[in-house]
Order: C-alpha cells, then sequence, then structure tokens
C-alpha cells in the first residue's frame, strides 16, 4: 500500500545525523550512539541496543508509532519519541 | 545435544542435612522460568511476597528421587543484577542473601533462551560472578534444534565453570538433568562444583558493552549457532500487526473474551445453581433440628452457593488471560494500544493490567509491576478498580434479570461495563494532568516470539485462581452469611427468632437508611452494601440469606422476584450504577497497600471511589424517578 512508503518527514530537513526513525522497514542500519539519560540508555543497552550493533525496523502499531526492532536477536518495540534519540553510524 | 556436563551426580555424598536446600531461579523474561518451575513443582507452589517490597515471587517444593525435596524460588524476569528496578533489586538482594526472611539461596538455576543465547549469557557473568553453585539451563533447545540452530555444550560449561543443560521446559527435555542438579544439591556440599575453574575471566559486570563481547565470546567459544529467525512468528505479526487487519483482530479478541463469558458460561452456571438447589433441599431433608436446619439452608446454602455459581466465569476470563500472555498475543495487543493509552496519559503497558481487571482488579495490581515509570503505575494502580471485575457480574446479573425486559439485558451490562471505562479514563486524565503529572514515559518492550500455551501452566493458573476464589466463598462469604443469619434471628422472643423486621440485622439496616434513602434502597440493601464493603459478590449472598430467612429458596429466580417486590427501579438503577463505581473489595485496598507502600493511595482511591459511586447512584436513582 502506497501510504506505508510515505517517507518520514524528518528525513526532508538537513539533519546531522540519523537516526532510527530514518531507516526504512527492513532497512539495517548501525547503531552509534543513544542520545539518552544513563538511566534510559542502560536499559536499552541489557535489551540489545549496543553501539555497533545492527538495527532492523519491523511492524509497528497502527499509524507507524510505535515499531518494533530487530536487534540482537529480539524484537523490540519503542516509541518514536525514542527512537529518534537512536543515532546511527 | 543435550547432554548435562558437569551434573554433580557424582558428588561424595555427606549425610543430607535436616534443613531444605533453597534454589533460586533466575533468568532474563521470556526465558520460560515460569514454565520450568511449573514443570519442576506442579501443584506443590505458591504465590508469596518478600516483606517490605511489592514484588510477588512463587516458592515451590520440588521432589527428587529418595524423598528429597528442594524448595525452589522463582524470581522476577530481570535483565542484569544492577538493582535499579524492584525486580532487579529483589533478585539480587535474594541472590546476595540480604533479603529478609529468606536464607541465602544453596544454588541456582540460570535459565536462558537458547535460541538467543549471546544475548541472555550476559545475565550468566554477573549471576556466575556470586560464586553459588549454578546449573546454567540452555531453555527451549527443541526449538533451537528445529530452526537449525546449535551449541556445544560441554565446551560451555568449561569455558564458564558451570554445568550447563540443554533442556526444553515446555515439552519436558532434559530435565532430568535439572533433577540431578537439585540432587546434587541436596547432598552436603554443593559448592564443590562451583569451585571449577572456568576457561574465560568474568567481565567488569557494570559494563555493559564488556559483558555483551564476553557473551558473544562465550557463545563462539561453544560453537553456538543461532537458529534461523523465527518465521512463524514474522508470519503471524504480519496478521496481527497488520495496518488494518491488527487492530480489528485486536477488537474481535475483547468481544470475544467477553462473549464467551457472558454466554459460553450460562449452561455451567446454570447446572452448578441447579446443583446447589439440589444439595440444599438434601441437607433440608436429613436435618431435622429446625434452628440448624434454617441456619444451613437460608444461612450457609443461600450464601456460599449464590456466590459460587460464579467460578466458571472467573475461571474463562482467567483462561482467555492466560492464553493470551502465554501465546505471546499480550505483547502485542500492548503495542496495539500504546497510542489510544497514550491519549489519556498512559502507555500500552497499563493495557495488560487493565484487560486483567477485567477479572480481577487484585492480580491486575501485580501486573503493573512491569510498568517502570512510578507515576504510570500509581495512576494504572488507581483506575484499575474501574474496570468492570468479575465480582460485579453477581450483583449486575441479579438486578438485571431482575429489573430489565431479556430484549435489553445485554445491552445493559455492556453499558455498566462502559460506564466502568468511562470512569477510568476520565480518572486517568485528571490524575495525570494534576497529582500524577509525568514526561511522556519511554515505552519499551520485548515482543516475545508466538508460542503455543501449555495446557499444564494454563491448568496450574486455574486451580490456583479457583482455590483463591473458593477460599474466599469458604471463609468471608460464609462468615458473612452465617453473621447475617444469627443477626436475622435475634433477639429471640418467647423463645423464637423474631420477623426479620423486628430483629437486630433490621435495626442496623434501619439506622444507615437514611444515608442511603436518596439512593433508592431499604434497608435490606444497606445491610447488603455494608457486607459488601468485605468483596462486592457477597451482597448478592448476604440478600440470598436475608430472603431465605424471609420464605424464598436461594434458587436465583426466587431472588430475583424478592427484589423485585423490595426495589423500585429507580434503586435498581441506583444499585448498578454504585456498584460499577465503588470500590467494595478489601483484598484490592489490601493490595494497593502493599504495592504503593503507602495506606496514602488506598485511602484517597476509596474516598474517591465512594462519593463517586454515591453521587452517581443518586442521579441515576432521580433520573430514572423523573423518567417514570
Amino acid at each position: 500500500m502506497s501510504f506505508n512508503k510515505k517517507k518520514p518527514a524528518q528525513s526532508l530537513r538537513a539533519r546531522p545525523a540519523r537516526n532510527l526513525t530514518d531507516l526504512k522497514r527492513g532497512e539495517s542500519g548501525i547503531l552509534d550512539r543513544l542520545d539518552l539519560p544513563e538511566e534510559d540508555a542502560r536499559r536499552l543497552m541489557e535489551m540489545g541496543f549496543l553501539p555497533g550493533h545492527s538495527v532492523t525496523p519491523a511492524h509497528s502499531a497502527p499509524g507507524g508509532d510505535p515499531r518494533v526492532f530487530q536487534v540482537d536477536g529480539s524484537e523490540v518495540a519503542l516509541r518514536r519519541e525514542t527512537a529518534i534519540r537512536l543515532i546511527l553510524r | 545435544m543435550g547432554d548435562c556436563h558437569g551434573c554433580p551426580a557424582a558428588i561424595i555424598t555427606r549425610p543430607a542435612k535436616a534443613r531444605r536446600r533453597i534454589v533460586a531461579i533466575v533468568g532474563p523474561p521470556n526465558s520460560g522460568k515460569s514454565t520450568l518451575f511449573n514443570r519442576l513443582t506442579g501443584l506443590r507452589q505458591k504465590v508469596a511476597n518478600f516483606p517490605g517490597v511489592t514484588v510477588e515471587h512463587r516458592m515451590g517444593r520440588a521432589r527428587l528421587d529418595g524423598d528429597h525435596e528442594v524448595y525452589l524460588v522463582d524470581l522476577p524476569g530481570v535483565y542484569s543484577l544492577t538493582p535499579r528496578t524492584e525486580d532487579e533489586r529483589v533478585t539480587h538482594d535474594v541472590l546476595s542473601g540480604a533479603m529478609k526472611d529468606l536464607p541465602k539461596p544453596d544454588a541456582v538455576l540460570l535459565i536462558l533462551d537458547s535460541t538467543n543465547l549471546s544475548r541472555h549469557l550476559v545475565l550468566a557473568a554477573p549471576v556466575l560472578s556470586l560464586g553459588l553453585p549454578t546449573l546454567v539451563i540452555l531453555n527451549m533447545a527443541d526449538d533451537l534444534g528445529a530452526r537449525g540452530g546449535e551449541v556445544d555444550s560441554a565446551e560451555l560449561a568449561m569455558q564458564l565453570g558451570s554445568p550447563v543443560a540443554l533442556v526444553s521446559a515446555a515439552k519436558g527435555i532434559g530435565i532430568e538433568k535439572v533433577m540431578q542438579f537439585l540432587s546434587g544439591t541436596t547432598q552436603g556440599a554443593p559448592e564443590r562444583n562451583g569451585s571449577r575453574k572456568p576457561l574465560m575471566e568474568l567481565p567488569v559486570i557494570q559494563d555493559i558493552p564488556k559483558c555483551r563481547a564476553w557473551a558473544a565470546r562465550a557463545g563462539s567459544k561453544a560453537r553456538y549457532q543461532a537458529p534461523a529467525p523465527p518465521l512463524w512468528t514474522r508470519r503471524l505479526d504480519a496478521v496481527f500487526l497488520h495496518p488494518i487487519l491488527g487492530p480489528l483482530i485486536f477488537l474481535l479478541v475483547v468481544i470475544g473474551v467477553f462473549e464467551t463469558i457472558f454466554a459460553g458460561a450460562q449452561p455451567i452456571m446454570d447446572a452448578i445453581d441447579d446443583g446447589i438447589q439440589a444439595s440444599g433441599a438434601w441437607v433440608a431433608s436429613i436435618v431435622s433440628y429446625a434452628p440448624l436446619r434454617s441456619l444451613l439452608v437460608d444461612g450457609v446454602w443461600s450464601g456460599v452457593g449464590s456466590v459460587v455459581k460464579f467460578l466458571p466465569q472467573i475461571l474463562i476470563l482467567f483462561l482467555f488471560i492466560g492464553i493470551l500472555e502465554d501465546s505471546g498475543y499480550l505483547a502485542r495487543a500492548a503495542l496495539i494500544a500504546d497510542r489510544t493509552m497514550a491519549r489519556i496519559g498512559l502507555q500500552g503497558k497499563s493495557f495488560i493490567p487493565l484487560l486483567s481487571a477485567y477479572a480481577c482488579a487484585v492480580p491486575a495490581i501485580m501486573a503493573t509491576r512491569t510498568i517502570e515509570n512510578k507515576r504510570d503505575r500509581i495512576a494504572t494502580i488507581l483506575i484499575a478498580p474501574f474496570m468492570t471485575c468479575s465480582a460485579r457480574l453477581p450483583v449486575y446479573t441479579l438486578v438485571i434479570a431482575a429489573f430489565i425486559a431479556p430484549k435489553y439485558q445485554v445491552l445493559a451490562l455492556l453499558s455498566l461495563y462502559i460506564i466502568g471505562f468511562l470512569a477510568a479514563i476520565g480518572t486517568a486524565k485528571l490524575l495525570k494532568s494534576t497529582i500524577l503529572k509525568s514526561a511522556r514515559s519511554s515505552f519499551l518492550l520485548e515482543m516475545p516470539p508466538y508460542r503455543w500455551p501449555t495446557p499444564r501452566s494454563l491448568g496450574l493458573r486455574l486451580v490456583d485462581r479457583a482455590k483463591v476464589f473458593l477460599r474466599r466463598a469458604g471463609t468471608v462469604i460464609l462468615a458473612v452469611a452465617i453473621v447475617i443469619w444469627v443477626l436475622g434471628h435475634l433477639p429471640l422472643k418467647n423463645g423464637a427468632p423474631p420477623p426479620i423486621d423486628q430483629s437486630i440485622e433490621a435495626k442496623i439496616g434501619h439506622a444507615v437508611e437514611p444515608a442511603i434513602k436518596p439512593l433508592g434502597f431499604n434497608w435490606k440493601i444497606g445491610i447488603g452494601l455494608i457486607s459488601s464493603l468485605a468483596a462486592r459478590e457477597v451482597i448478592v449472598g448476604t440478600l440470598g440469606t436475608i430472603y431465605g430467612m424471609e420464605g424464598s429458596s436461594e434458587h436465583s429466580v426466587e431472588l430475583q422476584r424478592a427484589l423485585r417486590r423490595d426495589l423500585t427501579p429507580g434503586g435498581a438503577a441506583a444499585l448498578l450504577v454504585f456498584f460499577a463505581f465503588a470500590m467494595q473489595c478489601m483484598s484490592t485496598i489490601a493490595v494497593v497497600r502493599r504495592e504503593t507502600m503507602s495506606w496514602k493511595w488506598p485511602a484517597l482511591q476509596f474516598a474517591y471511589m465512594t462519593v463517586f459511586a454515591y453521587a452517581a447512584a443518586f442521579a441515576a436513582n432521580h433520573i430514572v424517578l423523573w423518567l417514570a
């Protein structure tokens, strides 16, 4: 369906670094850093979101948020506001 | 595959000590901890709480060869032992022996998902560094094999310096190796098997990337071959998380659950009702002493019987929630619900407890533990009792059947569910915009692969719930039924009980009548309301007992007829609305107190809900009066 392929609005603007929300579904990216408070970052890292690991967006809730990400052998759902803080290499 | 390398079966035995050994089960979420625990303990288990913390855990006994037993403690699922969340702190404290009232465990079963070994092995670092004898269980071995993965458990045991067993807890494969290990712990000196030197040195456990790298090295040394992605999970997610089909299935599931509870349970409930009737008549025929006969038939049978027949509905609801949870669908439901929940200031993780609250607020409130954000968690706890729990059903069913034409009964029941839900939403919005205001919290939820729920764990769940329900019917409700009967038969006049409207009960009822008259209730309903402070469904038993004394039989048709004589339509509407909103449940108050660790929240909640219920019932009564 065509509306699924809509590009996220962020990619139109010039952004210094790509983040998880810039990835299309099924397209992998390598995580560079987690732009989050220490506590939240640790929790994400425990679930597999470690710098250097590959992350692939998968299914999402209706409307595209939250989205499931395949990371380190498991699938974890994140809200858009969190995914946007995970910066890619 | 499937060998248990280095299981300490051959340890030279000292005579077993009298003290029973304690073995803790530790593992990440979704590693199959509970399945293993159920497999090892069966019915010899109970749910318990550690003193001073809100985390629930299960204790059980595993029977071993030669009449030995060990205590198993099922700890909450954690990704690490850094004590940040409550679950992690409890796990850490139990394992390090810092938990009050629980001695340090003698050994540990560390259970990991073998299909996701490299990541799950991260937890092995902090657990092994505790120095306790540990059996590393690689669970879901059947899944690993089926998806083309493999691991050399002997090599892994050498690397870690601990025995390793490949197991499928769900299918019961390899359980004997766990039993062997447990037997070893009863044989005096289990610390011996922990003394073997691991080939790999343990990493600094605070450093997550280092731990992850260590886990990867351990995996590759053990020639770990990760399995192919779970094909069926992907396929099912393509349907269940489809932009259009997904929400549709979600709605169908929720509707289907309720439909089955109401339509499906009816024949069983009717059968139980008939059984109670018949047994009551039989008791009446063999007891010749009149006062005792009256106590048994009018008091106990009417009171307890009118509540027990709701067991099927409650079990069906718990069965559904069990299936949804064990199959992995509930995590998808939380994902789908997240956006909607965010609108009322909550998050997708609140959806699971709130759905469970339709069965019972008590387990629902316990299920809020998965919500990390404290304010979100308290808000969820505070609104959970507004969800129409199964204890309201007896009241709703009775009043609706008595007052509403069959054509509109389902609609009436549905409306009651809806007003409860709306009250919950309104209250959540109110709380989240005032006293529990917080920034939008992060939502982080692992999607477990879909699995077939095992009949065993579903069965254990149901047995557990049935026990709780019947225990309450056998204690609280039985006691209330007897008290109501006794108060209805005193004071004696010329050695005979007075007419019921001159009894002590009537006096108490008349004393509260002014307060409830504006709602359209008379003194009998007043007694019912007072008794239902213990638990909502008690009012049905109480009315059963009161009307039983008036000569009606305990059969529900008779009870409806008696109620119609006694209550105006306005009063009936008010009664329904009152029960939709009031927090008539001691167990809920107790569990809120325990989970929030203060009296502040349950007191606030009780006051708020009671005032809300009174105002709404008052309005309902007057609206119906005005319409009529």
